[in-house]
């Protein structure tokens, strides 16, 4: 139990685009602390000046991902207890993106390379038309389903050594993406975004790290989904892809 | 090419070149535990078509798996255009593509 | 980065490293084998090259390399090839026996040259 005479040590990134480095500051323990409240009552007592991104505060959002000792986390629902066990925190902002400031990261590229993965929707049918009906036991839709609850937080982006190499890479989420509407029966442009999931930073470049599907706060499994739709491919390919 | 394809490629030439691997790797615990020499290798291998016939096919399975790897790692290991990886790759698989064929030749007992 | 410590990326890293290995080894095989169209004597001079010990230790690091190369890569190609039991399962537990048939070609290969 954490008694209040006990403090934490923060270390917290401080910059923006181009420079920064890491700023050290002492809080009190707190029961039932988690990264966000730290964050919080730095910016309150101590750096009115810092940025940092939040919304929800109970892990619905997705917005306060950060670099949490090196991992990335919701900071929401990270508790202190779990990640401090010897008294020092090091929080700073996603990786593999441009900072925009302090603990914020610019997500605009994240955003742009799920248009750039075929992750748009298409339908085929008009308002006048019938509901389409999706089969809820069918194996294509257990398969959206596992990916589906993706709220586009960033952290396997974060996760992944690839994006950090190749900046075509689409990354985990974007492929992510794809697969669910690849599995998704009343998505007209299946070919499209077949074709666009496997192009240059497409699956092909997925290495099977498994950074991604340990990260992901809500466990899905990006690295199950992108072998998929390599799995998807290689069919194709051999012209004995289903449906 | 295009990535799609290339994928497929190495993925394929990977399925082709399990068992063979595998082949390979029971040659090399054979061949050393009996000793190497130019007269047993050759023995061997001059033996019967089949291991020319089946080098060769492992030699080209090899001339398409190697280069699609390299070329991943050295788009993501350096900073190389995409043109200078590709001709890499490319003059890699070339190269190593004659001088497989070569090796295969030379030990096949066919050019005596 | 701490996100990379767990079973996968080791195996990845052992991968792309034994097969960066193999490649750069490749050329060298099929020069020494093509020293056969030479004769022989130049064949059987380079054999003994490769009888010393420390070209030995080499031969057995590249014995292992090509069977550590095959069954990660065996993994890999479960994992893109079949349908996944469990998204949550990338098949790590693989891993650990994949590494272990490797020493185990290597041990054969050993056994055999000492």
């Amino acid at each position: 139990m954490a008694d209040s005479n006990e403090t934490l040590t923060v270390r917290l990134w401080r910059g923006d685009a181009t420079e920064g480095d890491y700023h050290t500051f002492t809080v009190p323990r707190r029961e039932n602390q988690t990264v966000l409240d730290v964050v919080t009552e730095i910016q309150r007592r101590h750096a009115p000046d810092l940025a940092y991104r939040f919304a929800c505060r109970v892990g619905v959002c997705g917005s306060c991902a950060m670099m949490v000792n090196d991992t990335p986390r919701w900071t929401c629902r990270t508790h202190v207890s779990k990640v401090a066990g010897d008294g020092t925190l090091t929080v700073g902002p996603l990786r593999n993106m441009p900072v925009i400031r302090d603990l914020v990261a610019d997500m605009t590229e994240f955003f742009d390379k799920w248009q750039k993965a075929g992750g748009r929707f298409q339908g085929s049918r008009t308002r006048a038309e019938p509901m389409a009906e999706v089969d809820t036991t069918s194996k294509a839709r257990r398969h959206a389903d596992a990916s589906i609850e993706c709220i586009n937080c960033g952290v396997c982006y974060a996760a992944c050594d690839v994006v950090g190499w190749d900046k075509d890479y689409l990354g985990p989420a974007a492929l992510t993406r794809a697969w669910t509407l690849l599995n998704d029966t009343r998505h007209a442009d299946q070919r499209g975004t077949l074709d666009r999931a496997m192009d240059q930073g497409g699956c092909g470049s997925c290495h099977t790290q498994g950074n991604c599907m340990r990260a992901c706060p809500v466990g899905i499994s990006p690295t199950g989904a992108i072998a998929g739709i390599k799995r998807m491919s290689l069919l194709d390919f051999l012209g004995m892809r289903g449906r | 090419m295009s990535e799609a394809r290339l994928f497929v490629l190495q993925r394929l030439s990977a399925l082709v070149m399990a068992p063979m691997v595998l082949l390979h790797l029971g040659v090399i615990l054979y061949a050393t535990r009996a000793g190497l020499s130019a007269e047993a290798i050759l023995a061997r291998t001059g033996s019967t078509p089949l291991w020319p016939v089946f080098y060769t096919l492992f030699v080209l399975a090899v001339a398409v798996h190697v280069p699609i790897g390299l070329r991943n790692v050295l788009r993501e290991w350096t900073s190389l255009g995409r043109a200078g990886v590709n001709a890499i790759a490319i003059g890699f698989g070339a190269i190593s593509l004659l001088l497989g064929l070569r090796a295969v030749w030379a030990v096949s007992g066919w050019a005596s | 980065m701490s996100a990379r410590r767990h079973r996968s990326y080791v195996a990845h890293l052992g991968h792309r490293l034994s097969g960066l290995a193999l490649a750069l080894f490749l050329p060298m095989h099929f020069l020494a084998l093509g020293l056969a169209l030479e004769g022989a004597e130049r064949f059987d001079a380079f054999l003994a090259f490769s009888g010393l010990p420390l070209v030995k230790a080499a031969e057995w690091g590249l014995v292992v390399l090509l069977a550590l190369h095959l069954f990660f890569g065996l993994r890999l190609l479960l994992l893109e090839m079949l349908p996944w039991r469990d998204p949550a399962d990338d098949r790590s537990a693989l891993i650990g026996w994949g590494a272990a048939a490797a020493l185990a070609v290597g041990g054969v290969f050993l056994w055999g040259v000492i």
